[in-house]
């Protein structure tokens, strides 16, 4: 983690960068899907690594965003996004990372999100690079994490371009957002039997700054995935039910609507549950664009 | 002529007077698991609204429709299901320990719980999206296929090499089918680790999410199975003195082993479907009532019955207030409880008998 300190010199060069560019982009994240967002075609540095490796959807996400793709020579089992992705997936996996498989790919660097089980000293054993870039908490880190990635794998002006790309998106979806009176109440589910999160977590800080209120931060234990009773959420009424469900346990608004006494929640009768996407609910990729513009789609729906 | 004629009677008037006491109990913690909850109406209210259910009577609770609907769909399914679960895993743990003639014996002795899990894992491996369209629920099917399966294979590995210690031998071939099962459910979560957390929940129990359709899903093979165990309490009596001295004295104990291990499989496959892995209750139970009422199983089985289903109702109150509005697992819950519970019992016995 050594390595962290040293880049912070790219964070600040694109933390600067984002305040010049700011709302200099119509708002659309495609930058999230395309593998080079402004075209960025420049010279990477020659000791650039050629052959990355990564075991973390959410970093996957970044690396074709800021332009990297074409070095990245295998991806785990679950970095299903890009597309482009496609023709880098293995059986590699993300939880339990086996070093002879990775070794096999012959990479110069291995992306990981959680080094819990101790691949990187493994790696570096054989004398493999590992970058590692833990789950953040807040919108910053997550442009950190893009900021010193881009510079790791020699593209710095595409993550540069990625950063303000995606902060002036959010801005402007926050800006848009309409201001409220009285904030408006939500539960994220995590699962059919009631996980949630808190605000402390960083998809809780998402719907923190379109100033919704998350009826999960009454639990105050000391989890931040707390599983929540039914009769609590039943009886706090939430204005707005985001479903992070949908792909894991095929929970969908017509199956919340059918559990007994939830069919006269307002979210319910008012259509307010809303299916969102898993995938990038528990990533914190480039597409938080989309997932924060969901929210604000889903606000204004309320609001309407 | 007067000697023998007061004995019957006593046994009589005794029996019936735990059962007395362990009704009263089940009463009782059935009013306070419909009490206690992190939301819903004020305690008070709820015998009111109890009350104005029965027939013929109608009463104001003064509870809002809402606190109405959180008491009626959300705790009272719950508390119902706890009672059903507590009340089949005690009496399947004790049927177990009388036919096995083994104390530390609970009901998921040959293979139900780790063959419930496979199921389970599979079906959450292979994508409970495409199959929550499914007119039947796939989980609770397939976690009650496995374990009935893996009760079959172990009964049928226990019949191929044990003629002799029939009872041994069954339990030994449990233990085998049981790390058969949690192998292969490690290497289906090995290979699919996105999935252990949903697992891992199920694993933990699911008391939280009851409704009245779980009941309903699980009541007539309780029934069932509680019906046949319930009947076979003498035999098991004469069990208690040895197998090979039953079998002397005529008591078929091939077949009443068979019996009481299809029907007790039966009954903890179709819990364990809706509630998941609820350990301790199964042990802990029966124990309890041997130190309290004594050994008999024609007293310990109907007790068994009421008191497991009063302690899960019990131990189900924690789970929901201890951090609310945020649920403890129940599993955690009873052996929490129950653990320090049993070594008090444990020790007062012993001081009692030296």
């Amino acid at each position: 983690m050594k390595q962290v300190h040293r880049r912070w010199s790219a964070v600040l060069l694109a933390a600067t960068l984002v305040a010049a560019c700011g709302g200099d982009d119509s708002g659309s994240s495609d930058a999230s899907g395309s593998p080079s967002p402004t075209g960025v075609e420049s010279s990477i540095p020659a000791d650039a690594p050629q052959r990355i490796v990564s075991l973390s959807p959410s970093h996957t996400e970044m690396l074709f965003a800021i332009g990297a793709g074409e070095q990245v020579v295998a991806v785990d089992s679950l970095s299903t996004y890009p597309t482009e992705t496609e023709a880098v997936l293995t059986d590699l996996s993300a939880f339990e990372p086996n070093v002879e498989a990775i070794s096999a790919y012959e990479p110069d660097l291995v992306v990981i999100s959680d080094d819990s089980s101790g691949i990187s000293g493994q790696l570096a054993a054989i004398g493999i690079d590992t970058w590692i870039g833990l789950a953040p908490t807040t919108l910053d880190e997550v442009y950190e994490q893009i900021a010193e990635l881009g510079v790791r794998v020699g593209r710095v002006e595409g993550a540069e371009a990625l950063v303000a790309d995606m902060s002036s998106s959010i801005d402007e979806i926050v800006s848009g957002a309409p201001a409220l009176d009285e904030p408006l109440t939500y539960y994220h589910e995590l699962d059919d039997t009631y996980f949630s999160v808190t605000s402390n977590t960083f998809i809780g800080s998402l719907y923190s700054m379109l100033g919704l209120r998350n009826i999960a931060d009454a639990t105050e234990g000391d989890t931040d995935y707390p599983q929540l009773s039914a009769e609590f959420i039943v009886t706090q009424d939430p204005d707005l039910i985001f479903l992070a469900d949908t792909k894991c346990c095929g929970v969908s608004a017509d199956t919340v609507a059918a559990r007994p006494g939830w069919e006269g929640l307002t979210a319910v009768t008012n259509g307010n549950v809303i299916e969102m996407d898993d995938d990038i609910a528990s990533r914190w990729g480039p597409r938080v664009v989309d997932y924060l513009r969901a929210i604000a789609d889903a606000v204004a729906g309320v609001v309407g | 002529m007067t000697a023998p004629v007061p004995a019957p009677t006593a046994t009589v008037s005794r029996r019936s007077w735990w059962l007395v006491i362990a009704t009263a109990l089940l009463a009782l913690a059935f009013l306070f698991g419909a009490m206690i909850g992190p939301a819903g109406p004020a305690w008070w209210r709820v015998p009111l609204e109890l009350l104005d259910r029965l027939p013929f009577v109608s009463v104001d609770s003064g509870a809002s429709k809402l606190q109405s609907t959180v008491l009626w769909q959300i705790r009272m399914p719950r508390v119902v299901l706890a009672g059903i679960v507590g009340a089949m895993l005690s009496l399947a743990g004790a049927s177990f320990q009388g036919v096995f003639r083994n104390p530390l014996v609970d009901p998921y002795l040959l293979g139900v719980a780790a063959g419930a899990g496979l199921g389970a894992t599979v079906v959450i491996v292979v994508n409970r999206a495409s199959t929550q369209s499914w007119p039947v629920d796939p989980l609770p099917l397939a976690a009650f296929v496995g374990g009935l399966v893996a009760v079959l294979l172990t009964y049928l590995v226990g019949a191929a090499f044990g003629a002799s210690k029939a009872s041994a031998t069954l339990v030994l071939a449990g233990v085998a089918v049981t790390s058969l099962a949690t192998a292969i459910q490690t290497f289906m979560l090995q290979k699919n680790s996105e999935v252990v957390r949903q697992v891992y929940s199920w694993i933990l129990g699911r008391l939280s999410t009851a409704t009245w359709d779980d009941v309903r899903l699980v009541a007539p093979y309780v029934i069932v199975s509680g019906g046949v165990l319930l009947a076979h309490r003498r035999l098991l009596d004469v069990l208690r003195i040895g197998e090979d001295e039953a079998q002397s004295l005529g008591a078929p104990v091939d077949r009443i082993r068979l019996t009481v291990v299809v029907a007790a499989t039966l009954g903890t496959s179709a819990v364990v479907s809706v509630s998941g892995l609820i350990g301790f209750v199964g042990i802990m139970v029966p124990h309890l009532i041997r130190f309290l009422a004594g050994a008999s199983y024609r007293r310990l089985l109907p007790l068994s019955v009421l008191l497991g289903a009063a302690f899960l109702i019990l131990a189900d109150v924690p789970g929901r207030i201890l951090s609310d509005p945020a649920e403890t697992p129940i599993g955690v819950v009873t052996a929490f409880i129950g653990a320090p519970f049993f070594i008090v019992v444990l020790r007062s016995r012993q001081g009692a008998t030296r």
